[in-house]
Formats: structure tokens, sequence, C-alpha cells
């Protein structure tokens, strides 16, 4: 299990995967707006998207898990 | 005069219009959000008001608080500063309906060059040279790429409402103009609320220079030169510079006449900034109009000794100018850096607590911000934390005190965009006055995201 986590204080912009979905080490699995810009995240290992703890809209921190890939 | 303005912004420019209101003895109303409620700008105001929640949705933004705090306050006039709400002609218009000043132009003006394909035929109009391209809204790719097919590739995909870059792309064929289409388009819509696209002729290595304006409520209009601003990341300025090291008495001329006629074309009163894109041959074209104060005014105030602040509220106020072009003097040279709570290498932000702050002063150092030891930079909000601005008799001198002022420059805490700055005001060509918007790109090698 690996987690994705939020690299710096923002808003979640868009969730570009969903639960169940295969996803590729490097790919990008979120995009997070901070300081009116757009930050994308993405995986560090791939594997099956288990949860996803945020919705478009979410304010995060930075450390907050927001996806966990199995 | 005014007895009293409230101003709609934060930062660094809510301090900067505060300082020239206690000047002039204007009492100064602040609104600030949760999240600045320690900021410099609500402490140094006569009075201040919390206006809601962090994001500028919820306060910032908000017309029908902050319309509701100036009766409160009883504030004759609003100064919108920049960005937020400063071109909203909704807000100019709600602060027309209730009598309350706006300081900038009418709500009709605002609302026509806020949309850049109406400016675009408006500057047409008025016999100011636009970059070739379309002047009506492309409603799909298949559209783009048949209005590209006439103009000729590259062409620069931009959206009509646009501003700070957002939804801006160069496209090389029609293959990426294709692919760049819908994406612009929807990121258009939902940061500007309109998806609307055009394109224009992509000009090659271009500079960016601009006209500053001031024009009053009778018909005056006069120019206070130009800034170079050429020096860009993510289609934001980094660097601005007074006078550009490109320009030649003529083309500097014949620039600022044209800015003039622009405004006057559409009855203009405020201070304004006309955008050039200026080419290797030194033809210019309409790029945008501000109808507002811009951030790197201060460059044209140490240039001219012009408070541009100051005449944006004796014009709002129904004053005559108070110059002539001939009045209009250009002395030394005065060079801005941005200073951005950014990683310099991946240009991402880097939001955090400042732990140490403290910033070099001098006879010809100028240093506007709003943070102070211990302040909070929060992801709500622009990353810029600074403007630090140098002047000299000449531009050498000016680059060589605005390096030493940075060397000297601490920030702690938090990554900025400082050894990018002293990167490129040491650059050879930067020093040669080499300066087109490609030269980031060209001349910095940042390290690779991660």
């Amino acid at each position: 299990m690996t987690q994705v986590t939020a690299t710096m204080a923002g808003s979640i912009w868009k969730l570009l995967v969903a639960v169940g979905d295969h996803v590729e080490e490097g790919q990008d699995v979120i995009i997070l707006e901070s300081m009116k810009m757009e930050i994308p995240i993405a995986a560090e290992a791939s594997g099956v998207v288990k949860h996803i703890h945020v919705q478009e809209g979410d304010f995060v921190n930075e450390g907050d898990v927001l996806v966990e890939i199995e | 005069m005014f007895s009293k303005v409230l101003i709609a912004n934060r930062g660094e420019i809510a301090v900067r219009i505060i300082r020239t209101c206690q000047k002039l003895g204007i009492r100064t109303v602040a609104v600030y959000s949760e999240a600045d409620a320690d900021s410099l700008h609500v402490s140094l105001a006569d009075e201040a008001y919390l206006i809601g929640k962090p994001r500028v949705a919820e306060s910032y933004l908000n017309i029908e608080k902050i319309i509701e705090v100036a009766k409160t306050a009883k504030a004759e006039a609003i100064h919108p500063g920049y960005g937020l709400l400063s071109e909203n002609p909704a807000f100019a218009r709600r602060c027309e309906e209730e009598g309350i000043v706006f300081i900038g132009p009418k709500a009709d003006v605002i609302a026509a060059m806020g949309s850049k394909i109406e400016a675009r035929r408006t500057m047409e109009q008025a016999g100011v040279p636009i970059v070739p391209g379309v002047s009506f809204a492309l409603d799909s790719a298949d559209e783009a790429a048949k209005a590209a097919a006439s103009i000729g590739y590259p062409v620069m995909l931009k959206a009509s409402a646009g501003g700070g870059g957002i939804g801006m792309h160069i496209a090389r064929d029609e293959a990426e103009l294709r692919q760049a289409f819908e994406g612009s388009q929807k990121r258009a819509a939902s940061f500007f609320g309109d998806g609307t696209m055009y394109i224009e002729k992509y000009i090659d290595r271009p500079r960016h220079i601009e006209i500053q304006l001031l024009a009053d409520s009778y018909g005056n209009c006069v120019y206070l030169w130009e800034r170079e601003c050429s020096i860009q990341r993510r289609h934001q300025k980094v660097v601005e510079e007074a006078p550009s090291p490109f320009l030649d008495e003529e083309t500097r001329r014949k620039m600022g006449e044209a800015a003039v006629r622009a405004a006057r074309h559409i009855g203009y009163a405020n201070a304004g900034t006309i955008e050039f894109l200026v080419d290797e041959q030194k033809n210019f074209y309409f790029l945008e109009m501000n109808t507002r104060l811009q951030v790197e005014h201060p460059v044209t105030e140490e240039i001219t000794g012009i408070d541009i602040v100051e005449e944006q509220l004796r014009i709002a106020a129904g004053e005559p100018l108070r110059y002539q072009q001939e009045d209009i003097r250009r002395d030394g040279h005065a060079i801005e850096v941005r200073i951005y709570a950014e990683d310099p290498n991946t240009f991402y932000p880097s939001p955090g607590r400042i732990t140490a702050f403290s910033a070099p002063q001098g006879e010809w150092i100028r240093h506007e911000t709003a943070v102070q030891s211990g302040a909070a930079v929060t992801p709500f909000y622009d990353p810029m934390i600074a403007k630090l601005i140098a002047k000299g008799p000449d531009r050498q001198t000016a680059i060589e005190r605005l390096l030493e002022a940075l060397r000297h420059y601490r920030v702690e805490g938090i990554k900025t965009n400082i050894p990018l700055l002293e990167a490129v005001l040491s650059h050879p060509a930067f020093q040669a006055g080499d300066t087109t918007t490609d030269f980031l790109s060209k001349h910095w090698k940042p390290a690779k995201a991660k």
C-alpha cells in the first residue's frame, strides 16, 4: 500500500482517477490548486486505487493523505 | 478630495494605497478575510472589517459584502487595487448604483476592455495596430483550425476573458492546436466563467512593452513612458523596468501616442496601461488594456516622480489632470523584481510560515510588501510576497544596486525565487538588454519537478 500525499497546502482542483483504476508510477492522480496555480500530484508506485480521501474542492494541508494505492 | 476611501484588496498593494491616502490626509478602510486578520494592511488602515472566509470567492470577491462595508463605514470611494475586483464591471456598476466612487473607469469601459475580442475590435477602430488574428469567438477546435490556417502557424490560442496567462497556449501546427483547444477552453471557463477562445498569430521572440497612461474625466490624457516587462515565467511578469532598453525615441513616441489615442477613443478616465507586443523590427501590436493600477507601476513612479495612486485618487475625485505631455519627465532607470513564494526551479508555489524576514534599505531601494517575520503565506492567494525596486542614473547602476539589495534580502521558512532573480540580473543577455519573453525558457534551466 502506498499513499499519495499533498505536496503543499491547497484545494483539490481535479481528481484524475477513481477507485479501482490501475495507475502507473509517475502518473498524475490529482491536480491541486494552490496560490492560483495547478500542481499535478503523481503516484509514486504502480497499483490499483483503493481509497480516495478527498473530493474536488476540498482544502488539504501539506502531508495529508489524498489517495491510497495497492 | 475624498475624506475616506475603502481599499478592496490585500497584501502589498493595499499597504501601498494606504500610504498615499495617508499622505493626502484621507482616512482608510481595510477589508480582510479570516486568513489575513494579522496582515499589515489591517493594522495600518484607520478601520478594518472582516468580510469572510479565506477563499477569495467568499471574501475579497464578495461584491455585496464589500459594498455593505463601504456604506457602514461611510467610505466615499473604493480603490480596487489590482487583480480581485479591479477589472470586474459588475463591481464598478454596483459602486455607481450605490453612489460610491469606483476608483477606475466606467463599468462599460472595463467590460469593453475585459473582453479581449471586443478590445481587439475597439483598438482596430481607434487606429491602434493589433496582432494579426481573429476578432471573433471560436466555438470549436474545427473553427480554430480553420482560422489558424488563414493566419498561418504558429498561433497563440487565447481566452477572451483571460488574464495572467491562464488558458493561453502556443500551437505550432494543427495537431497541437486541436489538442490544446478543449483543455484551454475548459480551463478558461472554470477560471473566468467564460470559455470564449480566439487566436492570434504568434509573434516570435517578442518583447512585452507597455505604456502607462493617466486620463481624466475631461478628455485630457498623457503617457508616462513605457515599462519593459519581457522577463516572464508562466506568462507572468518577474522583472520589469523603465525605460525599455530596446526602444528608440521615435518608437517610444509612436507607442505613447497610439496608447493615448486608444484611451481617448474609449472615453477612458483613470490610470491605465496599454500592453503591446513589440517584434524585432520594432513593430508594435496592441495586446490588451489593463484598466487599473499595475503591479509594476513603481518603476514608472521612480523615473517620473509621479505618484500614480495619488493621480488615480485625484482623477476619481473629479480633478483635471495636473500634467500636460511636455511636463512628464524621465529621469534615470528603475528596475523591479517580483519576489514570489515559489520554488525557483519548478516555479511551484511554496506556502508556509516566514520564520525570518529582512529587506535591505537604502536611498536607491524601494521595497513594497505586506509580509513580516512570522507571517503565514497561505495557499489562498497569489504567491507574490514583495516587490523590490532599485533606481540608478543609468541601467547598469540600477542593475548593480538591485543585485546588491537582493544579496542582502533574507526570507526564511519558505522558498523564494530570489536565486532566479539574481541569475536573471547577472546574466550577460539581460545586461545587454536582450530581453525577450522567451528569456527564462532560453537562459534558465530549472531542475526537474519532483
